[in-house]
């Protein structure tokens, strides 16, 4: 085996058989599928429990209104003093007391429940929402419209999205998803970048404080073992990374089991629920059925192999200047001023993704997308969108490019970085370092 | 013949030169010693042998070839600053190193085996690292320099970090290795393991070679022909009073009883020991030649005084 491949295997097997590393393949997508999963669980025990509710309603307007379900039990105690009901709170006869005090002439908009325990969100929603109603409705009422008329009106406006291309092609486009796997893309590279990238910085700090670093050099060039350990790393992360999908869409499949076997109804309501909560900003109106059919038409083969061209170039990019900023640290505080020029441009890149998602197409987005240090972040959020091919192929020239240029300066700092022991170093110090033979 | 000849070698940083068109030449099975103060330049010629640094000018050759490459193979280097990876087993990380020489991995352990034994360690071979003592990783790190049978060994402070018994067992080691054909640069501050082991000296200050060649051609150029003669006599008046009688002979009584050393700085004594024949009898005649520390000092310090 040639002297990077022993290296590579090393770098590869002594952090693969760490415990650390045990550990965030399984927490890893036990997280993912807790995401996912809590919320069923919540959804499900949520009907364990009956809330019984004692309403006091002086103005008379609304004792009728309240429909009784598995979550709360309504009990009208006409006439009863609200003082006397809420004894009845204090010894737990009632799990609360709703109270609407009288008025003259209006139609009461004020109400208040009393509690010993924390209401319940979904009480609280439900007790103003039929409050509200009603209220609409008699002031619709006094002002002669039928308040069946005005739910009439109300229409849910389907706006589809059609991308055309030059050729005509049509394409029916879902923003909404294509915002989450954006960003989802873009947080998923760096997150990468930063966890893989800092481990090399960490393996050739410790390399240089272990003294060992004079004792590998003498045997392989510099350059040699920079990479070695560049790519080991990689292909940890490459190991995570598959391992964690392999072990999500296992618990996936193991908890749908589970779940389907001991009742497939909850399971199928579960999911919608949960689909509902998971998505209540992005997408609340649209049913499962529509997001599995956006999911399909979505270009996954094109965003997969963009994916890992950019994840991989840009973690080499990174990776090397991380190894040229581990061979600088001497003691751990030292390493901070030389890592800040490196993590601001991946921390402008993630930032920016939240503007890039509303304006995919804008030169901003473009630019950012083009330029190497930014554009497997930024470039990874537009591909949900639809890129032109031009305009990814040029980007990953510039990228690979890049890192050619980076990994050359990289280099030749570490070269001399890993054998320099107490010396206060500047920039302009590493800066001379560049022009060493 | 001459195994490592580095000719005319210059290296500078920023700012100052490291080493200044230094040659030196080491003869085949020798241990030669690379000597100098502190920021002398060893330091900085040892990882150019090793390729680590590149001269700026000049070239060194090994069995008169440029030094490249496939030389890796063939050097051994203990670096004064040692170091193993802590959380590595012994014997798996000592496989790691002897492959990155080139060694295959079975033969890598059959050697490793017989060292381990040889040093009586084979019980640790799946111990990390950090949990043996300083001294433990010494023993490991010596083993892991010459696993691949170099025929160039480069030392660097090889003594630090031993307690005496093991310090005499890697001396034994080193000149063993020495006596089957390998080439040994020693650098070091020990002038007695100087005097021990070094065939030959290089003394470098400021990144100049100021002072080459055998240890003992060096030690007689720099004798000041300093003799100590001892007699025993019961008239140690007659003794005193025939010191008095030539120029700079110290006259002392020893710490043994009737004795009297006489410490002259001339050759030719005949006349001196002729007549104290006369007045005792002579327990000892001796050429006290300069320690390889005196030496060290004098040129050293004569040297920064001239610049």
């Amino acid at each position: 085996m040639n002297k990077i491949g022993l290296i590579i295997r090393r770098e590869y097997l002594t952090r693969v058989r760490k415990r650390s590393f045990l550990i965030m393949t399984f927490l890893g997508p036990i997280l993912m599928a807790a995401i996912y999963i809590i919320p069923i669980m919540l959804a499900l025990n949520s009907n364990n429990e009956n809330m019984r509710i004692a309403v006091v309603d002086e103005s008379h307007w609304f004792e009728n209104r309240f429909q009784d379900n598995k979550e709360h039990t309504f009990v009208i105690l006409p006439g009863q003093p609200i003082d006397s009901v809420k004894n009845l709170v204090k010894e737990n006869i009632f799990d609360m007391a709703l109270y609407v005090p009288p008025t003259q002439l209006n139609i009461p908009s004020n109400a208040i429940v009393y509690s010993i325990r924390q209401v319940p969100m979904e009480v609280e929603t439900y007790i103003s929402r039929v409050m509200q109603k009603e209220i609409e409705d008699q002031k619709l009422m006094a002002n002669g419209v039928d308040p069946e008329i005005v739910s009439a009106v109300k229409t849910d406006v389907n706006l589809s999205i059609m991308r055309m291309d030059e050729k005509g092609n049509e394409k029916e486009t879902f923003t909404k998803v294509q915002f989450t796997l954006g960003i989802a893309l873009a947080m998923l590279v760096y997150m990468f970048i930063i966890f893989f990238g800092g481990q090399v910085m960490q393996g050739v700090a410790e390399e240089k404080t272990n003294r060992i670093i004079e004792v590998i050099v003498s045997s392989v060039k510099p350059f040699q073992l920079m990479m070695g350990k560049i790519i080991g790393v990689s292909l940890v992360a490459l190991t995570q990374f598959v391992l964690w999908i392999v072990l999500t869409g296992a618990l996936y499949l193991g908890f749908s089991a589970f779940m389907g076997l001991s009742n497939p109804e909850m399971l199928s309501s579960g999911t919608v629920m949960a689909q509902q909560i998971s998505n209540e900003n992005v997408m609340n109106n649209e049913s499962v059925q529509s997001i599995l059919q956006i999911v399909h038409s979505i270009d996954f083969g094109t965003i997969i192999a963009t994916f890992l061209i950019f994840f991989i170039i840009g973690y080499l990019l990174y990776a090397t200047l991380y190894a040229a900023i581990g061979s600088l640290v001497d003691n751990n505080t030292d390493a901070q001023q030389f890592t800040l020029p490196v993590t601001v441009p991946l921390i402008v890149a993630i930032i920016s993704s939240f503007y890039i998602v509303n304006n995919p197409d804008s030169s901003l987005s473009v630019w950012l997308s083009m330029i190497p240090f930014t554009s497997p972040i930024s470039m990874m959020v537009r591909i949900p969108f639809g890129v032109p091919i031009w305009q990814i192929v040029l980007s990953i020239v510039l990228l690979a490019g890049t890192f050619v240029l980076m990994t050359w300066i990289a280099a030749k700092i570490y070269r001399t970085g890993i054998l320099m022991y107490g010396k206060k170093l500047s920039y302009k110090e590493i800066f001379k370092w560049l022009k060493y033979k | 013949m001459t195994k490592i000849s580095v000719n005319e070698v210059t290296k500078c940083y920023a700012g100052h030169t490291a080493l200044d068109r230094i040659s030196i030449d080491i003869p085949e099975r020798c241990i030669y010693g690379l000597l100098g103060p502190n920021g002398a330049g060893k330091t900085t010629l040892i990882r150019i042998l090793n390729q680590i640094t590149m001269p700026d000018t000049g070239q060194v050759l090994i069995n008169g070839e440029p030094l490249g490459q496939r030389h890796v193979a063939s050097i051994g280097y203990l670096p004064e600053e040692r170091g193993l990876y802590k959380k590595m087993k012994v014997g798996e990380q000592a496989i790691y190193l002897a492959e990155l020489k080139g060694i295959k991995k079975a033969e890598a352990q059959r050697r490793l085996k017989q060292w381990f034994d040889k040093f009586e360690i084979g019980g640790w071979w799946d111990k990390k690292v950090e949990e043996l003592s300083k001294g433990m990783q010494q023993k490991v790190q010596f083993i892991t320099t010459v696993i691949h049978e170099p025929d160039i060994l480069i030392f660097d402070e090889p003594f630090s970090g031993f307690d005496p018994i093991n310090a005499n067992m890697l001396k034994e080691s080193i000149l063993e290795l020495r006596d089957k054909g390998a080439t040994i640069l020693l650098s070091t501050h020990n002038m007695a393991s100087v005097e021990e082991l070094c065939d030959r000296i290089t003394l470098i200050n400021k990144g100049k070679s100021i002072l080459e060649g055998k240890v003992s051609d060096i030690k007689r150029q720099h004798d000041t022909h300093k003799r100590e003669i001892v007699v025993r006599t019961t008239t140690p008046q007659a003794i005193y009073a025939l010191g008095d009688t030539y120029n700079n002979i110290k006259v002392e009584q020893t710490d043994v009883e009737d004795e009297m050393r006489l410490t002259l700085f001339s050759a030719t004594s005949n006349d001196l020991i002729a007549q104290l024949l006369q007045n005792g009898q002579l327990v000892s005649y001796k050429e006290v030649l300069p320690s390889m520390n005196d030496i060290f000092i004098q040129e050293v310090q004569s040297q920064n005084q001239a610049s």
